[in-house]
């Protein structure tokens, strides 16, 4: 017994030794974080939680089964890929772009690139909405080509797409810029075309951030409700994404099931960005030699 | 593979980084690219692999024109000083890269790659490291890999830019050894380029001192040593001791001190430029030479003990260096704060304007007085 109660206040007292660190307020600063974490992420999310459990689980199930919010989980899935692998190409080229070359006005497009995180995103719905709209100036164009975009849910692409833009430019930048010549001189002094330097050298190093990227875009585009309500159209089984559905649940008062929705949303979200850092992480070790 | 380097010209900017270079480089030797940076050694050394265009002039390989051949139909080897390894590819991956490039027609087979790579791994003495990613390898390793790499293809033409530059001094020394072996075995045409004196002597066959966009001297490792060519060169093979002053009546004067000149122009102004190991420390001056100096610190580390010299009653712009074996060290116990006599054995003189200098051997000379007498 003497013995565990020594061992109990050793640590104690070697914790009041490491407690002398060199960087000096890390009890504060920590405590404020995780303080500001829990009242910003953690609680809303409890109360979701907590909303939601005040069903039953039958009542749950057939609030998130209902076939009309099903379909709406079928266009937002199937839509926000579309967008966020659109992103993932166009992305990429305008942050290579960027990085490779000097042209004029290139700070300006790398600041226009932000726009879409500035922009009210029902700023962009409705602007988006004009363009594309049967005789607006995309729109009349799109249309003798027999492509209806407006009120489609090819609009919840175009839509999901403009908004999400920066995330993939933002996260491949950095990237490419840290890319060493080096590395591509010595592909090119051993003979490498340039379609084999960039799928062997370049791309292995930027997928990770280009993944992430995609990602990210994609999580964003599950979310977006603002831009998308203006261009959608919103007609039931068509063109009704799964944010509409919880922004209709709550005007009919019906919290329960908005939260239920919410929660199903939330959880895909989760899941798909700890997948993704997970193996990111281990992609980064293999490459940092851990 | 010989190399022919033609008057190639090359402006970063406003910056002229070479000026009319012209060079040849024999078949089958190592040479050394050999200036302080910005002298224009990595440059010249891009546009011979074709990594960098000149403004003007040839890059000849053994008589062919390759100068509007791009970098990867030269078929050299690049070693980087960063190594420049790819990070998501194992060593084997690394080494195989430049034969899984090769068009399809001359690519061997998967199986022929792997022997291919193995050979090279044994080579570079590294086979069970095969597996292993770069960042699990040390700096030393990493270059052997990356030599290994540019070798695969067996190219004609070895090209290194300061292979040995971030590695610390012990891995230094022992790839330097590797590297002249592995050339000694394979006999490719090799440059390589490098900031460091000793390892430019050590190493090569050839030295090519650069300077300013310039070629500045080019001769063997001991024809470089025995006869620098400008004071440029004499400055940058290792530590230097000048005496600059005016010559009057058969002297070399600055202040108290004083070397005596058989046979030169009154009149003039005139630096003595004397190598640690060409000048000996005596407690008196000689009958040649009156050169003041005081012992500031005495360094017992090497196979020679150095030491340096403050001048006393004239100036030198630079602190004093001498040589002196342990043997010598022990009998005359010299310490610091005394104050010494240098006396020289051989000198280099550069009179006036002149480019090239003159040596003058006191020996000899006395030797030659005493015999007259």
């Amino acid at each position: 017994m003497s013995t565990s109660a020594q061992a109990g206040v050793a640590p104690v007292r070697r914790l009041g030794r490491r407690s002398k660190r060199v960087l000096p307020g890390f009890g504060l600063s920590l405590g404020i974080s995780l303080f500001f974490v829990s009242l910003v992420l953690l609680l809303p999310m409890t109360g979701l939680v907590v909303e939601t459990s005040g069903m039953t689980w039958d009542q749950f199930w057939f609030t998130i089964t209902d076939p009309r919010v099903v379909e709406s989980y079928k266009v937002t899935l199937w839509t926000a890929l579309a967008a966020s692998l659109f992103n993932g190409l166009f992305g990429l080229l305008l942050a290579w772009v960027l990085v490779r070359y000097e042209f004029p006005g290139k700070r300006i497009v790398d600041a226009v690139v932000d726009l879409p995180f500035a922009l009210p995103t029902a700023v962009a719905g409705i602007t988006l909405a004009t363009l594309f709209s049967q005789n607006g100036w995309y729109g009349q164009w799109l249309a003798k080509i027999g492509l209806e975009v407006a009120f489609t849910p090819l609009g919840i692409v175009v839509a999901m797409a403009f908004t999400s833009i920066p995330f993939v430019v933002r996260t491949v930048q950095p990237v490419l810029e840290e890319l060493s010549p080096a590395d591509e001189e010595a592909a090119v002094s051993l003979g490498a075309s340039d379609g084999r330097v960039f799928r062997k050298v370049i791309f292995p190093s930027l997928w990770p951030a280009l993944v992430t990227g995609i990602a990210l875009s994609f999580t964003r585009s599950l979310g977006e409700f603002g831009a998308i309500i203006f261009i959608a159209g919103n007609t039931p089984y068509v063109s009704e994404v799964t944010s509409l559905m919880i922004f209709i649940r709550l005007q009919e008062y019906d919290y329960a099931a908005a939260s239920a929705i919410a929660s199903l949303v939330l959880l895909a979200s989760l899941i798909l960005l700890f997948s993704i850092n997970l193996w990111q992480g281990r992609y980064l070790r293999r490459l940092e030699g851990r | 593979m010989s190399i022919t380097i033609d008057q190639i010209n090359k402006n970063f900017g406003g910056f002229q980084a070479l000026k009319n270079v012209s060079l040849d480089i024999p078949e089958g030797q190592l040479t050394a690219l050999l200036g302080p940076s910005g002298s224009g050694k990595t440059t010249l050394l891009r546009i011979i692999a074709g990594l960098e265009s000149s403004d003007s002039g040839r890059i000849l390989f053994g008589g062919d024109d390759v100068s509007q051949l791009h970098v990867r139909d030269r078929n050299i080897g690049f070693v980087f000083q960063h190594y420049a390894l790819f990070r998501h590819l194992t060593v084997a991956e690394n080494i195989a890269f430049g034969l899984e490039s090769l068009p399809k027609k001359q690519r061997p087979s998967k199986q022929e790659i792997r022997q291919r790579v193995a050979k090279l791994l044994e080579m570079i003495q590294l086979p069970e490291l095969a597996k292993r990613y770069p960042a699990q390898l040390s700096g030393g390793q990493k270059q052997r890999v990356a030599l290994a790499r540019a070798l695969a293809t067996q190219p004609r033409i070895l090209l290194l830019d300061e292979p040995f530059g971030a590695l610390d001094a012990k891995v230094r020394k022992d790839l330097r050894r590797w590297l002249r072996a592995l050339h000694d075995e394979y006999h490719f045409t090799s440059i390589f380029v490098t900031h460091d004196q000793e390892e430019a002597l050590e190493l090569s066959d050839q030295v090519v001192v650069m300077s300013q966009g310039q070629v500045e001297q080019v001769n063997s490792p001991t024809g470089l040593y025995a006869r620098p060519e400008s004071r440029f060169v004499f400055d940058f093979l290792g530590h230097v001791n000048v005496l600059s002053g005016l010559v009057k009546g058969q002297k070399l004067v600055q202040g108290d001190a004083w070397v005596s000149l058989p046979g030169v122009r009154h009149d003039q102004e005139a630096q003595l430029y004397l190598r640690p190991h060409e000048v000996q420390l005596s407690r008196s001056p000689a009958a040649k030479a009156r050169l003041p100096l005081r012992i500031e610190a005495i360094s017992l580390i090497g196979s020679e003990v150095r030491i340096e010299l403050a001048p006393e009653g004239w100036q030198s712009d630079e602190i004093w260096e001498i040589g002196m074996s342990h043997a010598e060290f022990a009998r005359q116990n010299p310490t610091r704060g005394e104050l010494w006599y240098a006396v020289p054995d051989v000198g280099h003189l550069f009179v006036a304007d002149s480019v090239q200098p003159r040596t003058i051997d006191w020996q000899y000379t006395e030797a030659a007085n005493a015999s007259n007498m």
